[in-house]
């Protein structure tokens, strides 16, 4: 059931840096209460796309966010939208305490008591300056920060980027388990695809500056699947027009789009795939037969 | 119990009810925590004058062979004179200090990328900017004007101790005239800093703008105008305007002929500074300033 507004709307988003086209007309409509993943690769223009949802940069284009123009009313957007970008940006100077106290100063919906004891179950010490933490520490006190605003939108721009295997673990697991609910949209860009997998409600595949596909977890399960084939059944296998394939231990593992499973079934093993694979397959790593084919 | 009527009910769970919030203290605050500079140097300005106070209170010399011989006036003059000279120097590294915030105030946040975290809280770029221009405007003359007091207030306990350490009573140093001398302190400081708005302002649009080296952007294009002026046509406009800036600020007071006794007596004059056609100019000047640096934030991507 769609909301009457989406979170973000965004249709025909260009942005060109001089000659560079860094988007070339996105669209993109998150609904609210989604955890959209945006994928793509280096240079896609993912965090382009993210600084003007979150008016920090300017495009040609339609986009509203929660029903605003980010570009024109940023500072008011974010009473409503959190954000964590890819660097640590924290400024270094700052004490723990002094910036607990500066956003409860400034944001009308931050809970002070919620990042308190958010951080009461880390070992950030409240005296501590931002330089002194570990670089998981200060991922820690920007959720805790973040967390405790009651925001509609959350945009996460490699939040985990650089930090350790049981940072990351954790920092997903608090976002879902203390933070979404059905009325909030989180917007997460990540390279580690596999770690968000799991939470997502949607993802949305971005290259050189154009959303290439969009799809919701629920609907990438029944659309999408993967054959593993030994060299006797691939001819039949590709008979039925893959739209990937790629070779593992003599194996070919095809990937199809729309295809009915039973089709597949006598062919061999049929999974779904993982978004890494399916990300491969669409954007089109090494060997793809089918560049853009999904877009 | 009272109902809304002008509020539409949420569907769902109703948002947290909005806090009240005051941004604008808060960033003061926030430029307080970072630049600690500004209050820390007048401060060690102050420790300064104070150890060279008492180096030279605690001499013998100064009551027995010097003020005392000396005619009336004169004395009083110059037992006046380390009280204004402490306040100078106070003043002076207010200057120098807030020079400093200002060329990076809007620099220091792009370096270090943390305007990302400012700019993701609901503070707009009008209120961030104006508190920037807060501090050398309202707290470092405020700053200023306390740190020069207690100074002066120690450098009297001072003076009364090493007088009475040396038995010496009735003498002009503990006759001194603190309360004209803070009416001039506090009138001169605020003066000073509304007749710097302008360069305050400059220093911050500069320091929003330079990528890197924001006090050479600051100081070397007037210099540059004003040397290819002066090739140019042999005039001196620039080079007048920026002495005229630095040092115009002595219409604040009028000053008797110092004279014999080295020192003149500053008298506020504040009509002659309110009718000042350079003061308005000034502050008009510092507004298109400010309002640049805060269109500059707001626009320019910071990345």
């Amino acid at each position: 059931m769609p909301s009457p507004m989406p979170s973000i709307d965004a249709r025909g988003l260009v942005k060109m840096f001089g000659s560079t086209v860094a988007l070339a007309g996105v669209d993109l409509k998150v609904e609210e209460g989604r955890i959209l993943g945006l994928i793509g690769p280096n240079g896609a223009g993912k965090s382009t796309a993210l600084n003007a949802i979150l008016g920090l940069a300017s495009y040609k284009g339609d986009l509203k966010v929660l029903g605003l123009d980010p570009w024109t009313d940023r500072d008011k957007l974010m009473a409503d939208v959190c954000f964590i970008a890819d660097v640590a940006v924290l400024p270094r100077w700052m004490r723990v305490s002094q910036a607990i106290d500066y956003v409860a100063g400034v944001h009308p919906r931050f809970d002070r008591a919620k990042a308190e004891a958010f951080l009461a179950r880390t070992d950030i010490k409240r005296s501590s300056k931002v330089r002194e933490l570990s670089k998981g520490m200060v991922t820690q006190l920007h959720l805790a920060l973040v967390m405790a605003i009651d925001a509609k939108l959350l945009i996460l721009d490699e939040p985990t980027l650089g930090l350790d295997i049981l940072f990351r673990k954790q920092f997903y697991d608090s976002l879902l388990n203390d933070y979404f609910d059905r009325n909030r949209t989180i917007v997460v860009t990540t390279h580690q695809v596999e770690e968000v997998e799991h939470i997502l409600t949607d993802v949305a595949f971005i290259n050189r500056g154009r959303i290439v596909l969009t799809t919701s977890m629920e609907d990438f399960e029944t659309r999408y699947c993967e054959v593993m084939v030994s060299p006797e059944t691939i001819a039949a296998a590709r008979a039925l027009g893959p739209i990937h394939e790629r070779q593992v231990f003599g194996r070919g593992i095809l990937m199809f789009d729309s295809v009915d499973r039973a089709k597949l079934a006598p062919l061999g093993d049929v999974r779904t795939p993982s978004i890494a694979d399916l990300f491969v397959a669409v954007i089109g790593g090494p060997g793809s037969p089918a560049q853009g084919a999904a877009a | 119990m009272t109902v809304s009527t002008d509020v539409a009910a949420p569907p769902a769970a109703a948002p947290a009810p909005a806090r009240a919030t005051r941004p604008f203290y808060w960033s003061v605050r926030r430029e307080l925590w970072e630049n600690r500079s500004l209050y820390m140097a007048p401060l060690i300005a102050a420790a300064v004058v104070l150890f060279g106070f008492t180096l030279s209170a605690l001499h013998p010399r100064n009551f027995h062979f010097g003020a005392m011989a000396l005619d009336p006036a004169k004395r009083d003059a110059l037992a006046v004179l380390p009280y204004y000279i402490g306040a100078m120097v106070i003043i002076v590294t207010g200057v120098i200090v807030g020079a400093f915030y200002c060329l990076g105030a809007l620099h220091n946040e792009r370096r270090d990328r943390s305007i990302l975290f400012w700019k993701s809280l609901p503070v707009s770029d009008l209120v961030t900017v104006a508190s920037k221009a807060f501090v050398p405007l309202v707290i470092l003359p405020a700053v200023v004007c306390v740190v020069a007091v207690v100074l002066q207030l120690i450098m009297l306990a001072l003076n009364c101790a090493g007088l009475l350490l040396h038995g010496v009573v009735d003498t002009p140093a503990t006759q001194i005239p603190l309360f004209d001398i803070w009416g001039v302190l506090v009138y001169g400081v605020f003066a000073l800093a509304l007749w710097y708005a302008p360069i305050w302002g400059w220093l911050l649009l500069i320091s929003g703008f330079a990528r890197r080296a924001p006090f050479l952007w600051a100081v070397l294009p007037p210099l540059a105008l004003s040397v290819i002026e002066g090739l140019a046509f042999g005039t001196s406009y620039v080079s007048d305007l920026i002495k005229y800036r630095m040092g115009g600020f002595d219409q604040a007071f009028t000053v008797h002929a110092a004279g014999k006794y080295m020192i003149g007596q500053p008298q506020i004059d504040a009509v002659r500074f309110l009718s000042t056609p350079g003061l308005w100019t000034g502050l008009a000047v510092a507004a298109a300033f400010l309002a640049a640096a805060v269109w500059q934030r707001r626009y320019r991507e910071p990345t």
